[in-house]
């Protein structure tokens, strides 16, 4: 596409499901090029011979097929036409629309001066409790969703894009189911939102090594519009389980040594490359990333959510809670580790004990709840926690609530006053001074 | 002559090179991408091929790009300036780089050239001086900052002039020695030493004799750090590493922090940034990022400078140790150091050990460990680094590679247990599997006997067994039933929750609470085994529980309080009450 003239090589000497190698003198690393019309990527050198990973897949390809290679990493053009459309992995519309004008900008590129950033500040409220009160948002953050596969998890991201306060909403999806694709197709029109909203889809009837694309076509368009642009940007990442699939699958084919579940031993890199893109710069400008990463029957050692958690800024777990019949955001799992930059600075000062008493006390009712199962006699204070375990699930841990954070706080004040003592909540006294429900 | 090479393999950041000349294991060599040089260390050498590993994004390298080779191993510059200063891992100023984005082969020089430090010379014509003595000394913030003899220097020398007082420069000759050869040797401000290299320059490294205060009681009463010491805090994550590692950094009682945070969030470092220029020392009152150089390798940076930031921090430290100063290294996390090792000998096709990671990680680990430690030195004065280092233990498994190696080499364990992390016991150091090893050794018995109170060893020792206890009689309640059990299983059990909530957990994000001195934590000791000593009956074990959920929360509200405010003895007076 960019040398007028190319020279093409027709003599592949070795194919794996994912690779092709190749001699060919003078190619640079990360280089795309065009193998029998797929694209690919150079992702080894070794003197003359070139190994590329071809995106859609060998399929097919003979060791006869045409190769050329087109100079320079892949890209995606930026203008404020991103706006309102849908991408494929390659950035080529699939809504019909025209290709978009604008500046052509390497996707995966340079990481922001540490020095430069600015420190999180702002709250990003989403009305459901278990995130506002127990796991507080703020933007810059990023911060995933780790679910099973059943669970509610791209209705709750749609709900909380929606409803958070940004300029712009961009989804990278990955393997994303077609019904999928055309539910968040669908929110984003029904809200009228359609103009701040920009997508990257592969779907799980394309090829997976594309997906490795849509991370890095998502953020250099965030990028694009946080920088340049100085907009708040929020960033959507659904499945990023699949996404590291794809790499084990590369990596494999590349005969790379794995480590834990068989996944490369740069895994951690690969996913911090992505993740450290959420950033407050010193303009207004930030993005933000929520993600989600689907589990295994909730088992969070996988490396996938394991290398996951130790990058992110928290996470948020759901959970089937069998009290009330709801999904619930697990207080004992989930974690913002931002949450303190705005709990009682942004919100009532009351906000962090309040938020501590409250999982304490359901911690209580959960080993009250071990004790029933095992068929002993319950105390007073049992029945009382685990009266208050049920209201509080259904009241302010359930996925369904949407209210104030002030709201938030005034419910659990009424739950501790309906089922405790002060002394058994364990705030500070000046709060329960001024608080406390008589 | 420079040795001279072509790129001749690209894999990620492994490149290998055809060299024209002789290279040695380790030395740094720059690489040219259309002008851009891009720094590399030599890992590996076979025949005329050197594996380099690039600290920079080798997207767009060619087969063909020449590289030049520097003879030298990776070194960083040691000078007045380094406190109050964010370097990447290999000592690039973070802040005067001018764009918002990292740019590849953009170096920035670590010191301050134009800056003036008033100079005050200590030796004079005529001494006789070897490596790491002191000839000078600058105050930086309101640290001395001694120049000394750089530790390069080999035997004996005799000082021919040092510069009279004054303000100069870093780069300003302040001394002129004479080596045994009668060669005259000459003295800036600045010396250069590669980080995988110890400093010596010192005369002893005795065991540690004293602890060092950090303001957390369930590091400082129950399992002390000594000055000098090593100490590791796995957890899985969600659990509070980071957390804990501020409030060390903040409340330790140190001359100089060096936190690196190698491998980890940008925004916690960002965090460190923003609030330490606020924020003030409690043992000196001044600004905390006077005393604090913070080495910054975040996740997303370049995987081989991840492996350097370490070192670059280690070397920092040691060489603020040759000044009689008390150093405290932070690094978080070593496991992401260890990932960095693991991935270049996977691109390197080594044959891997467990998980994965290099079969020498072991032995890597443990030598950085010994790096740190008390010294005499030369003069007869005394310099400590102590280090803590945070390990991720993938899957929150204990039992991986990392964690092994580190339990093997560090003497504190400070387990976080995801259990207490859920019921949010912060910090939530797991009161039985942690320890320290410093609380056998005499001198620290015998400093703290001293210094805190008579016999105070046993006390920590009885607190451990009330929660011991406390478990055992868990365990029992929860097989047995609340009624299948005596009273004295339900008063063991409370004890223990006493001894947890009120000496345990710790508030960090409350002002009074997070910092709690080493007096403080005497008197609530000993406050709380007065309480655990009596003997208790209940008529049933609901009473029991109100009884000691009354008692914990008149002890938490005094945790609450300022030292020996008039609310601190109100408290104080209702717990004395309650237990008459």
């Amino acid at each position: 596409m960019k040398k007028a003239y190319q020279k093409v090589y027709t003599k592949l000497e070795g194919i794996t499901k994912a690779t092709v190698s190749l001699r060919a003198p003078g190619v640079s690393n990360d280089e795309l090029a065009v193998v029998a019309g797929r694209l690919a990527q150079v992702v080894r050198t070794k003197g003359d011979m070139v190994t590329l990973q071809i995106f859609s897949g060998t399929e097919g390809i003979p060791t006869d097929a045409e190769v050329t290679f087109l100079g320079e990493p892949p890209t995606l053009k930026v203008s404020d036409q991103l706006s309102g459309r849908f991408f494929d992995a390659y950035g080529h519309p699939i809504d019909g629309g025209p290709e978009i004008e604008g500046e052509e900008r390497q996707i995966g590129g340079p990481s922001v001066n540490p020095y430069k950033r600015r420190q999180p500040s702002e709250l990003i409220p989403t009305g459901i409790a278990g995130i506002d009160l127990n796991n507080t948002l703020v933007s810059g953050q990023k911060i995933p969703f780790f679910a099973n596969p059943d669970q509610p998890y791209n209705q709750v991201m749609a709900d909380v894009a929606l409803r958070a306060d940004v300029d712009k909403i961009i989804l990278g999806g990955m393997g994303l189911s077609n019904d999928d694709y055309l539910f968040f197709r669908h929110s984003f029109e029904a809200a009228g939102a359609l103009d701040k909203i920009i997508c990257f889809i592969n779907t799980t009837e394309n090829p997976p090594v594309e997906r490795l694309l849509v991370p890095d076509m998502a953020l250099t368009a965030a990028e694009y519009f946080a920088v340049d642009k100085n907009e708040k940007v929020l960033v959507l990442l659904t499945d990023m389980t699949l996404y590291a699939d794809a790499l084990s699958i590369v990596s494999n084919r590349m005969d790379q040594i794995p480590s834990k579940d068989s996944m490369p031993g740069s895994l951690y890199s690969d996913l911090a490359k992505i993740y450290e893109k959420a950033v407050q710069l010193p303009t207004e400008g930030s993005i933000t990333i929520i993600a989600v990463t689907t589990l295994n029957d909730g088992d969070i050692t996988h490396a996938i959510p394991d290398n996951t958690g130790y990058i992110t800024e928290g996470q948020l777990f759901l959970r089937a809670d069998s009290d009330t019949g709801k999904v619930i955001i697990d207080p004992f799992r989930s974690l913002s580790r931002l949450k303190q930059l705005v709990q009682g600075k942004k919100t009532r000062e009351d906000h962090s004990q309040v938020m501590n008493a409250s999982v304490r006390l359901y911690a209580d009712a959960q080993n009250a709840k071990t004790k029933l199962e095992n068929g002993f006699d319950l105390s007073d204070y049992d029945h009382r926690c685990l009266d208050y375990a049920k209201d509080y699930a259904r009241e302010l841990l359930a996925i369904d609530v949407n209210i104030t954070i002030e709201q938030m706080l005034d419910t659990a004040w009424k739950l501790f006053a309906k089922y405790f003592t002060p002394a058994e909540t364990g705030i500070k006294q000046a709060f329960i001074d001024k608080y406390w429900v008589k | 002559m420079k040795t001279k090479g072509i790129v001749t393999g690209i894999v990620s950041n492994l490149v290998t090179v055809k060299v024209d000349g002789p290279v040695a294991e380790n030395e740094i060599c720059y690489i040219d991408l259309q002008g851009v040089k891009m720094m590399a260390e030599v890992i590996k050498v076979n025949g005329d091929n050197a594996s380099v590993q690039v600290f920079e994004s080798t997207r767009g390298l060619k087969g063909g790009d020449t590289v030049e080779f520097e003879g030298r191993m990776l070194e960083i510059q040691l000078g007045p300036g380094l406190l109050s200063s964010v370097y990447d891992g290999l000592q690039n100023n973070l802040a005067t780089m001018e764009n918002v984005f990292l740019q590849r082969g953009e170096y920035t020089d670590p010191l301050d050239r134009e800056k003036k430090w008033e100079f005050t010379p200590l030796a004079k014509a005529g001494d006789r001086v070897v490596a790491a003595d002191w000839l000078g000394e600058v105050k930086e913030g309101w640290l001395p900052h001694k120049i000394m003899v750089p530790f390069s220097f080999e035997g004996e020398y005799t000082v021919k002039s040092v510069k009279e007082a004054g303000a100069y420069t870093v780069d300003t000759e302040v001394a002129v020695l004479v080596n045994e050869r009668g060669e005259e040797v000459k003295v800036t401000m600045v010396q250069k030493w590669p980080v995988k290299v110890a400093i010596k320059g010192y005369k002893e490294k005795p065991r540690p004799n004293r602890i060092m205060e950090t303001g957390v009681r369930v590091i400082d009463t129950l399992n002390p750090i000594a000055e000098g010491g090593t100490g590791f805090i796995p957890g899985p994550f969600g659990c509070g590493k980071t957390v804990l590692q501020h409030a060390i950094a903040k409340q330790g009682d140190a001359d100089v922090i060096v936190m690196a945070a190698c491998g980890e969030r940008a925004n916690e470092v960002v965090e460190i940034f923003t609030e330490f220029p606020e924020l003030i020392d409690p043992h000196t009152g001044r600004h905390l990022m006077e005393r604090t150089t913070i080495i910054c390798n975040t996740s997303n940076m370049p995987v081989a400078a991840r492996e350097a930031s370490v070192y670059t921090a280690m070397t920092i430290c040691e060489y603020y140790r040759a000044m009689g100063l008390k150093c405290l290294l932070l690094a978080d996390s070593t496991s992401r150091w260890a990932q960095a090792l693991r991935e270049m000998s996977n691109r390197m096709e080594e044959l891997p050990g467990a998980d994965a990671f290099p079969v020498d990680l072991s032995s890597i680990i443990s030598n950085f460990y010994a790096r740190a430690g008390m010294v005499v030195l030369n003069n007869g004065e005394t310099g400590a680094v102590t280090f803590i280092g945070t390990v991720s233990p993938a899957g929150g498994n204990l039992k991986e590679p990392v964690t092994e190696s580190t339990k093997k080499a560090a003497r504190c364990f400070y387990a976080l247990e995801q259990n207490r992390a859920d019921q949010k016991r912060y910090p939530a150091v797991g009161p039985l599997d942690s320890y320290s090893k410093y609380l056998e050794y005499p001198e620290i018995v015998d400093y703290l006997d001293k210094t805190v109170e008579e016999g105070w060893v046993n006390k920590v020792l009885k607190a451990k067994n009330l929660i011991r206890k406390g478990k055992e009689s868990a365990e029992q309640i929860n097989i047995l039933g609340d009624d299948g059990v005596p009273m004295s299983y339900h008063v063991n059990f409370w004890k223990s929750e006493l001894v947890d909530f009120v000496i345990l957990q710790q508030d960090a994000f409350d002002a009074i609470d997070s910092l709690c001195p080493l007096e403080r934590q005497r008197f609530m000791l000993d406050l709380v085994l007065e309480i655990c000593e009596k003997e208790y009956d209940f008529e049933d074990f609901e009473k029991c529980r109100e009884f000691f959920k009354n008692l914990i929360n008149e002890l938490r509200q005094m945790n609450y309080s300022a030292y020996e405010s008039e609310q601190f003895w109100a408290y104080n007076e209702s717990v004395k009450k309650m237990i008459a």
